[in-house]
């Protein structure tokens, strides 16, 4: 196990590099523009645009600026923002606890709550239980989160006045009354994200309980005279895990980039919501150092992932 | 609603009246002046502080706070709360003294020699930066210098083309232009033109301007002064100790907060008085209307500038093949076929502009009906297209075309020598403008045109690199908004056919059309050079009826350059078209 | 047929007379999938939003793009039965002309999506020399942002798809393609982990003891008992289908503006819930109801094709 992980964690490197390399090339490609903003602005003449573009030393051919990219990585410089002209580490150090706050909350509720759900679901299949689950799971992904973000907002902060809907990322939270005013400009945003979060892994530990409930091995565990809470949580659940384990692992990634529409609406100032307006920016310093983030945990979490199977499941074994 | 605004402009002359009074008598100390000296004058209507904090939604969030590295409306008008120009351009079109200058330089006064060559601008006695140092004519060559030089790359320097500054004294800078200059504001009054100051910018001159941490954290001039900035998302402000007028600013703080949509922005100030101001409502009139109708804590500001939503003909090819497409030396089919104007004037006739400034623009809430491209300023507004604008019968245009030889096919598309009528429309995503295609789509076949819809985000339209963008105008019809300087003639400008943007350009230059004129560029040559303001005026509204009836561009309607919610308890806000919203911020009150 | 069952059963006369002629696996899992009265159900409403679809638009005439503005906004009333939306367009009408895009789109993209994840999968988790490199090529598709990638595809393939399958069925291949090549990664790597574990098992062995080949083991042993999260994911994949086709409508990259997909009039609507909710009500519920449906025939799907419950 520890060779298998070893070696993985080598291949990690060039992987890391091509997914990087072919980033780029996709960012280069994309038709998106940094000057795009001043759209049809006959005050911005094209001198001054290509002064900019000179400025921001996008006159280079993108396979050069690549190479200059990799070199001030390996400085441990990940750029400076086109728009802002700040370093792109501050934003994204600005960012990143907005995004822990509300999407990374979120996913963990979602996860807590998705399990146990799943368990009752499949243990008391077609019960009322199951079936309000159910339908609850489904208004959970069938229903976009543009949609339950608007429906949440006029319900509770519109017509009850309960919440606020403007996300204030400069509240510092020193005590009682500053902590519950995060939990109320919070509470919206990481129901719409648990929601879907439960309702996926929800669906996947069910069915996959499902699968396990009619096994041999349960039939000899009661016929031992286990009690049946012993025989769910011990035996089954521990073996159903393994689906949900690499949904798991594969959406803890997403929580720094994805939660995009969601923080939008909210306008909590996160790490989607920053790559998605340095995208439609033409914003390519932001941009790259971010999905260079992204691949660098999708890689990392994959192998997590890998790693969980072989201790769940001793049979697993990689060659 | 009216009489409110009213009350809020007499206030506001009042205040101003009181400011102007004050601003030579007080004397400013380093500490912090919450409560200063009491003023020599008349009575102020509040002191520093008194307010708490102002909150302010732009949906857009600002990315940098120097005025000459700002990419959008976002930037210069989170900036003006800092950093001021010299003067700015208020409700008429005309400037206003609210900044560094003391008074408007004019022929009339001395101001602006009689042979338009050069303007003397002299600085308020006693103006100090927000550290308390003097600000001099020094900061005001120094900002124009770095501004002017390419190698600082700043969006506002065609400002400064055709012109030079020369400080005269510690607090007088002249301006001086190359030759004769009817536009001499060109450079001092409004967003092109805030003063840095030199101290906090020396170091970074010329290529380093994008570098320099005053792009974060400027200081200024302004009524504020920013305590913390986070690009992208917010903007913390705080009172300026050392603004000029030790009444103002009313708001100790201010929260600019950036992000989100229109449509939420609206039901912020509208419906839970979350915030103050809610920037650029652009939002369908169906939403809005009820909005304001029943809100307790907002009211809207709708005021008219030079913004207009267009239609766009080609005069090109945009089917041709390989790299001649939509190059000039291709001729559109039929917008510029042997009966070119007639297509075009059918197309026009068979424009049904009153039902979707009614519906989508709430009949003058955000928008009304449009009739000419250069639109605002009341001595340059053309009366001779109003007939032309007024005429909607998609019948008559048919019947217009049939005449011409069009006739209708099997497939209900008119035809002529085998060229169909056949229209690619493109525009960019937004509920609003896609309603407004969907009308003009319901019209334009009724007069026997095909229609083909379609839409691309923004940031892929307004870019010279894009094939789907306004640039490259690889569609028979595009729709978008622009808007002019009190000045039109840049804009005027960009209709000539000097400026046809093509391959060999790499479509950076502004005639999107491909229209070539002799007739219109005669105009615009002598309107580069034409002193006399009632010819100008002349000039200029020619210009606008060639473009109007020849049919180059289709006006639909004159949006409002300000479509902001306010709170209703704000006064002292008298909100201009012609410069940022946040220009006379400093005069704001509860 | 008759003397051998006689002899196995008790009471062999009886038994004779019930035996039956052995059926097909596929026979069998209709049958077994007809005793699962929730999925009946499900097909039976899934039949009927495709009919409605498919028919409606032939039976019911009114179109789908007249506007009237004195009609704006209106609720289900006699003349537009689900109301009509801020043009006065009425929506039955563009709910079922839009709904056999946005079902043919999450059909066929969820189809896409898990045909290629469990070749993938399953070529990784059972050959482990294709393991390290499949699930490298995993690891990049999942790290390749959308976003760009969508503006790049669209970029380089529009036109050229636009003139070989005319500009509707274009785009549709195009969104379908779409969909499909950024979905399939999950399906992969749970295949994957599937035939990890299955791989060790007794039955496996025992297959290839009696000289069955690989192709074999994988199709007609392993493969059938990783149904259970595959159809799982079909089932969340075609709800998501149908909301991406309407994110790639709002950026416009998808179907012209004037399209009426589900997800589309949904997008529309999203600011009129306090002054017009039976706009956004209808189009949700539709989309609802598909993946609901889709979802019990998930379940039934699964109890039919589960070797354990023939009897």
């Amino acid at each position: 196990m520890g060779r298998y992980i070893l070696r993985r964690l080598l291949i990690a490197i060039p992987t890391i590099i091509v997914i990087s390399f072919v980033v780029y090339a996709i960012l280069a490609l994309a038709p998106t523009d940094p000057l795009s903003a001043f759209g049809a602005d006959p005050r911005v003449p094209p001198e001054v645009r290509a002064n900019i573009r000179h400025q921001l030393g996008l006159d280079d051919p993108w396979p050069v600026r690549y190479v200059k990219w990799v070199s001030s990585l390996a400085e441990g410089d990940f750029g400076i923002s086109f728009m802002s002209h700040s370093s792109v580490m501050d934003l994204i150090k600005q960012r990143l606890p907005n995004t822990l706050a509300v999407v990374g909350v979120a996913y963990v509720i979602g996860v807590l709550l998705a399990i146990p759900i799943g368990m009752i679901s499949a243990v008391r299949r077609y019960s009322v239980f199951d079936h309000v689950a159910t339908t609850f799971a489904f208004v959970g992904f069938s229903v976009p989160t543009f949609f339950t973000g608007i429906l949440l907002i006029i319900v509770f902060a519109i017509n009850l006045r309960w919440f606020p809907f403007i996300y204030d990322s400069t509240l510092v939270i020193d005590d009682v009354p500053s902590f519950l005013q995060q939990v109320k400009q919070s509470i919206m945003p990481i129901t719409v994200l648990a929601l879907f979060d439960t309702a996926t892994i929800a669906r996947y530990t069910r069915a996959e309980m499902l699968e396990h409930l009619p096994l041999d091995y349960v039939r000899t565990a009661r016929s031992k005279g286990l009690k049946e809470q012993v025989v769910v949580l011990r035996h089954v659940l521990r073996n159903s895990l393994i689906p949900v384990v690499t949904l798991v692992a594969l959406g803890v990634p997403t929580v720094f980039g994805g939660a995009i529409v969601t923080e939008q609406i909210f306008r909590v100032p996160g790490i989607g919501e920053l790559l998605v307006t340095a995208i439609g920016n033409g914003d390519t310093p932001v941009v790259t150092a971010i999905l260079l983030i992204f691949a660098v945990l999708v890689v990392l979490f994959n192998l997590i992932a890998d790693v969980m199977y072989a201790v769940l499941d001793p049979r697993i074994k990689y060659a | 609603m009216r009489w409110r605004s009213a009350l809020a402009v007499s206030f506001s002359a009042v205040i101003l009246a009181a400011a102007c009074a004050q601003s030579g008598t007080t004397t400013t100390s380093a500490a912090p002046a919450a409560t200063s000296a009491a003023p020599s004058g008349p009575t102020a209507l509040f002191k520093r502080g008194d307010g708490g904090q102002l909150n302010i939604l732009y949906w857009q969030a600002p990315t940098i706070l120097n005025p000459h590295q700002a990419t959008g409306t976002k930037d210069s008008d989170a900036s003006r709360l800092v950093i001021e120009p010299l003067a700015s351009w208020g409700p008429d079109a005309k400037p206003v003294a609210n900044g560094l200058a003391a008074t408007i330089p004019t022929v009339a006064n001395g101001g602006v020699s009689a042979d338009f060559k050069t303007v003397t601008w002299t600085l308020k006695p006693g103006l100090k930066w927000s550290d308390g140092t003097p600000v001099t004519a020094d900061d005001v060559v120094f900002t124009f210098q770095q501004i002017a030089d390419p190698a600082t790359a700043s969006t506002t320097n065609d400002n400064t083309v055709g012109a030079k500054i020369a400080a005269k004294d510690a607090s007088t800078v002249v301006v001086t232009y190359d030759s004769p200059n009817p536009n001499f504001y060109q450079w001092g009054v409004g967003t092109c033109c805030g003063i840095l100051q030199k101290a906090q910018f020396a170091a970074f001159a010329g290529a380093k301007f994008k570098d320099a941490p005053g792009n974060l954290k400027p200081i200024g001039t302004g009524p504020y002064t920013v305590t913390d900035f986070k690009p992208g998302d917010v903007v913390t402000y705080a009172a300026n100790p050392n603004f000029r007028d030790p009444n103002k600013p009313f708001f100790k703080t201010v929260q600019f907060k950036g992000g989100g949509d229109a449509e939420s922005s609206a039901r912020a100030v509208f419906q839970t008085g979350a915030v103050d101001y809610a920037w650029n409502l652009q939002v369908a009139a169906n939403i809005l209307q009820p909005m304001i109708a029943s809100s307790t804590t907002g009211k809207m500001l709708s005021v008219y500038g030079s913004s207009v939503e267009r239609i766009l003909l080609n005069f090109a090819d945009p089917n041709a093949a390989g790299d001649a497409r939509g190059e000039p030396t291709t001729k559109h089919p039929f917008f510029n076929g042997p009966d070119g104007l007639t297509v075009r004037k059918a197309l026009a006739m068979a424009t049904d502009r009153s039902t979707v400034a009614k519906q989508l623009y709430g009949d003058g809430l955000t928008g009304k009906p449009g009739c000419n491209i250069i639109t605002g300023v009341p001595d340059f507004e053309s009366t001779a297209t109003t007939s032309f604008c007024s005429t909607f019968d998609p019948v008559a245009a048919g019947k217009l075309l049939d005449d011409a030889g069009w006739k209708l096919g099997s497939d209900n598309v008119r035809a002529k020598g085998g060229i169909k009528l056949k229209i690619l429309y493109q525009t960019t995503v937004n509920a609003v403008r896609q309603a407004t295609q969907a009308i003009m789509k319901t019209n334009w076949e009724k007069a026997g045109f095909s229609v083909e819809l379609k839409s691309v985000p923004a940031a892929t339209f307004f870019t010279n690199t894009s094939p789907d963008g306004a640039n490259h105008f690889w569609s028979d019809v595009e729709m978008f908004t622009n808007n002019s300087d009190p000045d039109p003639t840049s804009y005027l400008n960009g209709w000539t056919t000097a400026q046809i943007a093509q391959k060999s350009n790499n479509w950076q230059t502004g005639n999107y059309n491909r229209y070539s004129d002799p007739t219109f560029d005669g105009l615009i040559d002598q309107l580069r050079k034409e002193t006399d303001p009632a010819k100008r005026a002349d000039l200029i509204k020619k210009a606008n009826d060639n473009l109007i009836l020849n049919v180059v561009i289709i006006p639909i309607v004159t949006r409002t350059q300000v479509t902001s919610g306010i709170s209703k308890t704000i006064k002292g806000d008298t909100p201009t078209g012609w410069d940022s919203e946040m220009y006379n911020i400093q005069d704001w009150y509860k | 047929m008759a003397a051998p069952a006689a002899e196995l059963t008790k009471g062999g006369v009886l038994a004779a007379k019930f035996t039956r002629p052995p059926r097909s696996l596929w026979t069998d899992a209709w049958w077994q999938f007809r005793r699962h009265r929730l999925a009946m159900v499900a097909l039976g409403v899934l039949g009927a939003l495709v009919v409605f679809t498919l028919v409606g638009p032939l039976v019911y005439h009114t179109p789908i793009d007249t506007i009237d503005f004195l009609q704006s906004l209106k609720g289900p009333s006699a003349d537009h039965l689900l109301g009509t939306d801020d043009l006065g367009r009425d929506l039955l009408a563009r709910v079922m002309f839009g709904g056999r895009i946005s079902i043919a789109v999450g059909i066929t993209a969820v189809l896409l999506a898990i045909t290629l994840g469990t070749t993938i999968g399953a070529l990784a988790g059972f050959f482990s020399r294709l393991d390290n490199p499949l699930m490298r090529v995993t690891d990049l598709f999942l790290s390749l942002p959308g976003l760009p990638l969508l503006l790049v595809i669209i970029y380089l393939f529009r036109d050229s798809l636009r003139a070989t399958f005319g500009p509707e069925l274009g785009i549709f291949i195009m969104i379908v393609g779409v969909i499909g090549i950024l979905g399939w990664m999950p399906v992969a790597r749970l295949v994957r982990a599937q035939f990890l574990s299955l791989k060790q098992k007794e039955f496996v062995e025992a297959a290839r003891s009696i000289g069955a080949r690989d192709r074999r083991i994988i199709v007609r042993h392993i493969l059938p008992n990783v149904l259970s999260p595959v159809l799982v994911a079909a089932t969340i994949g075609v709800g998501g289908a149908i909301l991406t086709e309407s994110t790639l409508s709002f950026l416009g990259l998808g179907f012209p503006p004037d399209v009426p997909t589900w997800g589309r009039i949904l997008f529309d609507a999203r600011n009129y819930l306090d002054i017009a909710p039976h706009w956004a009500i209808f189009p949700g519920l539709a989309i609802f109801l598909t993946v609901l449906s889709i979802n019990f025939i998930g379940d039934g799907l699964r109890d039919a094709l589960d070797p354990r419950k023939t009897n």
